[in-house]
């Protein structure tokens, strides 16, 4: 008689509390707040016939950091672009289930969705999970019709916002409104914005705990897409 | 999980992360906050019609996080709706019923009465039983005259000559009390409808921004979109920041140039048959 093998122990993380033992602040298994799992800042922004879209590149359970070099900024086709900040896991789950129905798209209608529609796809997704919703803020980013640069952000349960000159969302989101509110302006060349873009992050991310370690800048223009890993304080 | 990759849903509500959100509460979770529309939203009935008016901010929160956000929604060419509440809320409803109105212009082939879009509100929104925030004012021009509702989230509706709903509704009503008579001319009903917007602006905090008008008579509609803007931006300094390029410390980069898309068209003479 074989005996089946025994299924190897659960590993336990160091930060776990053991059973028993009392659980400090800021270590209980379930965050209260739960966007402030992972900490995130995503950012977009439209230049003159571009748009740049950055984020940083922190993965942390509450305040231990896991990784630093996380891709929260994920393409759907050349010239689309979406952020997820928020829950780590829901951002993967999300951008995986979008991949999807933009692949089943592009059969059926043979060519790539367009930004504004692919704005009004995410929002359905989300409001269909209006009473168990993901816990993710999208920020999208595009280049529609004639390379009109494109860019939205919504809440958790898929309420559109359009915006003319910059969108923001994560932990990092109050700082991000006041440096990219002040750093912004109209119709910057990529060079130019890509600067702006990068100093309203990594200032933004300096003011945050949970976000930083690191950014991931992308610019992308009508002829090629530019992307850049930035320095930022590591802490 | 199997199946519910294969086909996109058929519409409605999916309730399948419930499980797992609840777990997550009962060890500890406060469900975050939405993007609410902490509002002024107004409407009044003049002599040829209804004249609907918003602001324009988006509250997150203590945070404004959209400046000018549109409030007032398309329903019919006849009918409009601001919408007050959870702004996903507001929209989702919104659009939907203004599908179903369009679905139903097409098989009876006549306009939109303000009642039908009413009816479908209302129902949608007790079924729900006030857990879909949304609160609306809703107007239109019909065969049956100018008309103007309010809706409640729970599902409960008030026929008015002058309504104001969301945060800003009693600085808005306040005027509308003082200053509304029967039987105004359009520029009177505009003018009343800015005024009590504006007193929600500048009195009620979640309400802020621009004005927003939209005049529904019988055969035209007319939305002015920004009709004022008592909130300019004039203290943005003129040079701005300005970044030297090389500014920003840069660990790697990696440039894609972006494949042109050729179209092929097929020159040359047609197949012989």
């Amino acid at each position: 008689m074989s005996v089946s093998p025994r299924p190897p122990p659960p590993r336990s993380p160091g930060f776990l509390p053991r059973p028993g033992s009392r659980i400090p602040y800021g270590f209980a298994p379930c965050p209260s707040q739960i966007f402030e799992y992972n900490g995130s800042a995503v950012v977009a922004m439209v230049g003159k016939n571009c748009f740049a879209i950055a984020s940083d590149r922190r993965l942390g359970v509450q305040l231990q950091t896991i990784a630093t070099d996380f891709q929260r900024v994920f393409k759907i086709h050349d010239k689309l672009y979406i952020g997820l900040s928020g829950l780590a896991t829901d951002a993967q789950t999300l951008y995986q289930r979008l991949v999807f129905r933009h692949k089943l798209y592009q059969l059926r209608e043979e060519r790539d969705m367009k930004p504004e529609t692919f704005a009004s796809l995410v929002s359905a997704l989300l409001y269909e999970k209006r009473f168990g919703p993901y816990f993710c803020q999208p920020v999208i980013a595009g280049l529609g019709d004639d390379d009109v640069p494109f860019i939205c952000t919504m809440d958790f349960i898929g309420a559109k916002e359009l915006a003319k000159d910059f969108v923001v969302s994560g932990t990092a989101s109050e700082s991000l409104y006041g440096a990219c509110e002040s750093m912004y302006k109209p119709n910057m060349e990529p060079d130019e914005l890509f600067e702006t873009i990068s100093q309203a992050l990594s200032s933004s991310v300096d003011r945050d705990c949970l976000s930083g370690w690191g950014g991931y800048v992308l610019i992308v223009t009508p002829t090629e897409v530019r992307e850049h890993v930035i320095k930022t304080r590591m802490d | 999980m199997t199946g519910s990759m294969d086909l996109p849903a058929k519409g409605g509500f999916s309730f399948d992360l419930c499980r797992r959100n609840n777990m997550l509460q009962k060890n500890g979770l406060k469900l975050p906050g939405f993007r609410k529309t902490g509002t002024t939203i107004v409407g009044l009935v003049f002599q040829d019609g209804v004249v609907l008016g918003a602001d324009t901010r988006a509250t997150e929160g203590p945070i404004v996080a959209d400046k000018n956000c549109e409030k007032i929604h398309f329903m019919a060419p006849n009918i409009y709706c601001c919408g007050a509440g959870t702004a996903a809320d507001t929209e989702a409803v919104t659009d939907m019923v203004s599908s179903q109105l369009q679905l139903h212009r097409y098989a009876t082939g006549r306009e939109s009465r303000v009642v039908t879009a009413l009816t479908l509100l209302k129902s949608h929104l007790f079924r729900y039983q006030g857990h879909v925030s949304a609160a609306l004012v809703l107007g239109g021009v019909d065969c049956t005259g100018p008309h103007l509702h309010t809706v409640y989230p729970h599902g409960s509706t008030d026929t008015l000559p002058f309504a104001t709903m969301g945060s800003g509704s009693l600085a808005a009503m306040s005027v509308f009390e003082s200053k509304y008579k029967e039987g105004l001319t359009r520029e009177e009903g505009i003018q009343l409808v800015s005024d009590a917007i504006c007193a929600g602006i500048f009195n009620d905090l979640g309400s802020g921004s621009n004005v927003d008008v939209c005049v529904i008579t019988k055969g035209k509609t007319e939305y002015l979109r920004n009709h004022q803007l008592p909130n300019p931006r004039t203290y943005a300094s003129s040079k701005g920041y300005s970044f030297t390029k090389g500014q920003t410390e840069v660990l790697s980069t990696k440039i894609t140039p972006l494949k042109q898309k050729v179209e092929v068209t097929e020159g040359g003479d047609a197949m012989e048959e």
